[in-house]
């Protein structure tokens, strides 16, 4: 497993490289530039700007010198945010946007696979109904409307949460974010897991168990949750990656300093370095959980085996 | 004669704090009111987007700007109500042509870690903030000193007309007359920075623990997008008279997120409100809005090099005058905005010039407006097709729409609205090729009319219009070199009546600040240059 993981990995690198290149020229191609104004800069100084970041040489130069600056762990100094490097500011939003978003999947996870199975166990059931009725409000209504909705009731009005920033660090901060960020995910979950739940519930080795007369909970524990869970963690891959990597929605409303603002802000500032930056890390991290996710295969279903 | 200039900065400091008195529980008082104060003396303002940089001289935008304020001290500070008042100077005088002013420096003043503030310093900063190597964006903020313009890359910083006389007098010298210089001595471009620590930290010199600063208050935390967080600055030489303990500064874009935020409790002051909830607020929060007078200007440029506005004057005054701006500032912006009929709104020793038609009813103005377009050339079977662009956001959209619909009606032109991301907005206003008519605005850097004038100027930076009038220019020119400010007023007025008379831009209004203020925040004096210092606030007990 090992073997193959390295294996995996260094052959991640070729993927890693492309999308790379096509961030790195697509943001250039993109029109206006970083040090675009409402009143344009004097020549000389858009000159000066220029030549500090680089922006002067060729544009082979620029990646190449990109490239070396990636190996030695530096993503170079952010056009922006003039104060920090990119590799500070993802250093200062990844622990948010890690908390978050983790917190947002445990949550989802928990509430997605239960609720999901419960409809399983009693499909066409009022109990079925309603969760497939909530995961269709939670999926169709968009984090947009959700958050402020929540700040307004939980917040404003009923003065029970904080509706934003990180206070203190305490957890009471990321109570209406996480729920914000999770009610989708906890959505997409339950409705994977009842339709997969209900096809194992259907396979002869379930109905073998039953005809021997074990009990239900120990026939959906032991037997039918492993395989039930597989669509649901080819999903959660992508998903936790895009989770943890902050949702510029959630921390622009609940003003969480994460990483999905950067992303957002850096594009539309022309700010080259931070978008790398970001798109760089997201792209190890889609890599690293993809990775975990065939892993994890191998752990649920044993006729998956890695060699 | 030389003129002597006194502190009014003691006399405000009097006025606003002189009259506190002790409580029998010991609670200090003070404020306009002379009410007892909260215990906990901390200030939290929305402050807008998150700030690029909190080094003054490498700083951009009002955000950064904001908090700036709270940290550095320039020459000169402003009073609450936005008057030019003693900063870190205590006095000065003016030579008799107006082109060298000599600074006393209070000699209590202090950095944040102790050190004396000299003229040095700011012969330092002031070469600093005009060295390229910088990277400034607001070096023209002190293009009026000798030399400025040229440390742009011909000659060295040294040679910028800046001089420490001895410990505490720096004498800087101006290439032309400038009334209002002493106003740009206000602006962080000009703010002193603490040389070893700059020397030391380089560009990272704005961070906690490197950021060593002469203001109110110094830098305790930035954690980017989450907050700013400032303490008292013990060593500042007016800390006596300094209330607020804390200053929060919290990124809020999202401006139906900071309000409700200020609605749960944790904002004492928002950065703006949402326009589409306006009279929501106006209705449930009355007494919290705040809404006063912004210096600045909002307004569509036509692109006079190309056709269909190159060489048509009277279709650009036909489209300028079928604009009822009545309804565009009272329902389409609705927070207040003032109807605008000129370029420049109301600064100081000014009077704004309008339009001729401004006295109109809008129904002569429509008619005037027919006559115009049938004079260019248009009818309704040969209608004007032409296209707005403006930069995507709902509030730009909505006054476009209101726009093109107005024409449509009165006129029976075919407009055309396209909308672009910010950045290529200004790429494509910039290269004025695509562009027919834009949507622009400019906020004034200082309280002066020439801030709005001077955008005119053939091949001005925010000129992209193309319009190029050697009257203008000439104008322009001659209110630089002017010392006596009446005299100059005139001229910059001439320059305003020509702009209004070629109308390159159709003004359409002048700005308002619209924020939530809590009613136990004290010491908060709206101003048109909408800043603040949080040294002249105070919390009530609530």
């Amino acid at each position: 497993m090992f073997r193959y993981a390295t294996r995996r990995l260094l052959g991640a690198l070729p993927t890693l490289l492309i999308l790379l290149a096509m961030a790195f020229f697509l943001i250039r191609v993109a029109p206006g530039g970083p040090f675009d104004a409402e009143r344009a800069l004097l020549p000389e100084i858009e000159a000066n700007l220029r030549a500090a970041y680089h922006l002067d040489e060729p544009l082979y130069q620029q990646f190449g010198r990109y490239l070396w600056g990636l190996l030695h762990a530096d993503f170079g100094p952010s056009f922006q945010y003039r104060d920090f490097s990119v590799t500070e500011l993802i250093m200062t939003g990844f622990p948010v946007s890690l908390r978050l978003g983790g917190s947002a999947m445990a949550l989802a996870l928990l509430l997605g696979i239960t609720a999901g199975s419960i409809a399983a166990l009693r499909q066409n059931t009022r109990a079925d109904y309603a969760v497939m009725s909530a995961s269709m409000t939670g999926i169709s209504i968009p984090n947009f409307v959700m958050a402020p909705l929540l700040i307004l009731v939980f917040a404003v009005y009923l003065g029970w949460l904080p509706a934003g920033g990180l206070g203190d660090g305490s957890p009471r901060n990321m109570v209406l974010p996480v729920i914000a960020l999770a009610l989708p995910q906890i959505a997409y979950i339950s409705r994977l897991t009842r339709g997969s739940m209900i096809e194992v519930l259907r396979s002869n080795f379930i109905r073998t168990a039953r005809a021997q007369g074990l009990p239900m909970h120990k026939i959906v524990l032991r037997h039918a949750l492993k395989p039930a869970l597989l669509p649901v963690v080819s999903y959660l891959g992508p998903a936790t990656a895009a989770v943890i990597t902050g949702s510029v929605v959630i921390e622009q409303i609940f003003g969480v300093p994460g990483l999905g603002r950067f992303f957002v802000q850096g594009a539309l500032n022309r700010d080259y370095t931070l978008v790398m930056g970001v798109v760089v890390f997201y792209g190890v991290l889609i890599i690293v959980f993809n990775l975990l996710v065939d892993l994890a295969y191998a752990w649920l279903d044993p006729k998956v085996k890695y060699s | 004669m030389k003129i002597k200039y006194f502190a009014a900065s003691i006399l405000v400091a009097i006025g606003l704090w002189g009259c506190g008195a002790e409580t029998e529980q010991a609670q200090p008082v003070g404020g306009l009111s002379g009410q007892e104060l909260a215990e906990n003396q901390v200030l939290r303002w929305g402050n807008g987007a998150e700030p690029g940089s909190l080094d003054p001289h490498r700083t951009q935008g009002v955000p950064g700007s904001n908090i700036g304020r709270d940290l550095f001290e320039g020459l000169m500070s402003e009073a609450p109500d936005g008057t030019v008042i003693a900063g870190a100077a205590e006095s000065w005088e003016i030579s008799d042509d107006g082109k060298t002013y000599r600074f006393s420096l209070r000699p209590e003043a202090r950095w944040s870690n102790g050190d004396p503030v000299t003229a040095d310093d700011f012969v330092y900063s002031l070469r600093r903030s005009l060295d390229p190597a910088t990277l400034s964006n607001y070096t023209f903020i002190l293009n009026p000193i000798l030399n400025a313009e040229a440390a742009a890359g011909q000659l060295p910083t040294t040679d910028v007309g800046v001089r420490a006389l001895d410990t505490y007098t720096l004498e800087i010298q101006l290439e032309n007359t400038t009334p209002y210089f002493l106003g740009l001595l206000t602006h962080s471009a000009s703010y002193p920075v603490h040389p070893p620590s700059a020397e030391a930290h380089g560009n990272q010199y704005a961070r906690p623990g490197n950021l060593v600063s002469n203001g109110a208050y110094r830098l305790e935390e930035w954690v980017v997008q989450s907050h700013v967080k400032l303490v008292r600055n013990q060593n500042y030489w007016d800390d006596a008279n300094t209330t607020i303990n804390e200053v929060w500064y919290y990124p809020t874009e999202d401006q139906t997120a900071e309000l409700s935020r200020f609605r749960a409790g944790e904002l004492d002051l928002s950065n703006a409100i949402p326009k589409r909830q306006v009279d929501w607020i106006r209705e449930n929060l009355r007494d919290e809005l705040v809404i006063s007078p912004y210096l600045g200007a909002y307004y569509f440029g036509f692109n006079v090099t190309r056709p269909p506005f190159q060489n048509s004057p009277e279709l650009r005054r036909a489209l300028a005058l079928a604009v009822d701006r009545e309804i565009i500032a009272g329902q389409v912006t609705n927070a207040g905005e003032v109807p605008a009929y000129g370029w420049v709104p109301p600064v100081q020793n000014y009077t704004g010039q309008q339009m001729p038609e401004a006295a109109w009813t809008q129904q002569e103005r429509v008619q005037e407006a027919r006559r115009l377009y049938a004079l260019a050339g248009y009818s309704e079977e040969n209608p004007l097709r032409t296209r707005i662009l403006y930069n995507t956001q709902e509030d730009h959209k909505r006054i476009a729409v209101a726009i093109a619909s107005m024409w449509k009606q009165t006129l029976g032109v075919e407009v055309e609205i396209l909308n672009q991301e910010w950045k290529v907005f200004l790429d494509t206003r910039q290269q004025m090729i695509e562009t027919e008519i834009y949507r622009s605005g400019w906020i004034g850097d200082y309280n002066d009319a020439y801030t709005f004038a001077e955008l005119f100027a053939s091949g001005g930076g925010l000129n992209h219009t193309g319009y190029s009038s050697p009257d203008y220019d000439r104008l322009l020119r001659e209110a630089s070199a002017e010392g006596d400010m009446k005299r100059r007023a005139e001229l910059l007025q001439q320059a305003e009546r020509v702009l209004l008379e070629d109308l390159p831009i159709m003004p359409l209004y002048f700005y308002v600040t619209a924020r939530m203020v809590r009613p136990w925040v004290g010491g908060f004096t709206p101003n048109i240059m909408d800043h603040h210092r949080s040294k002249n606030f105070h919390i009530l007990k609530h």
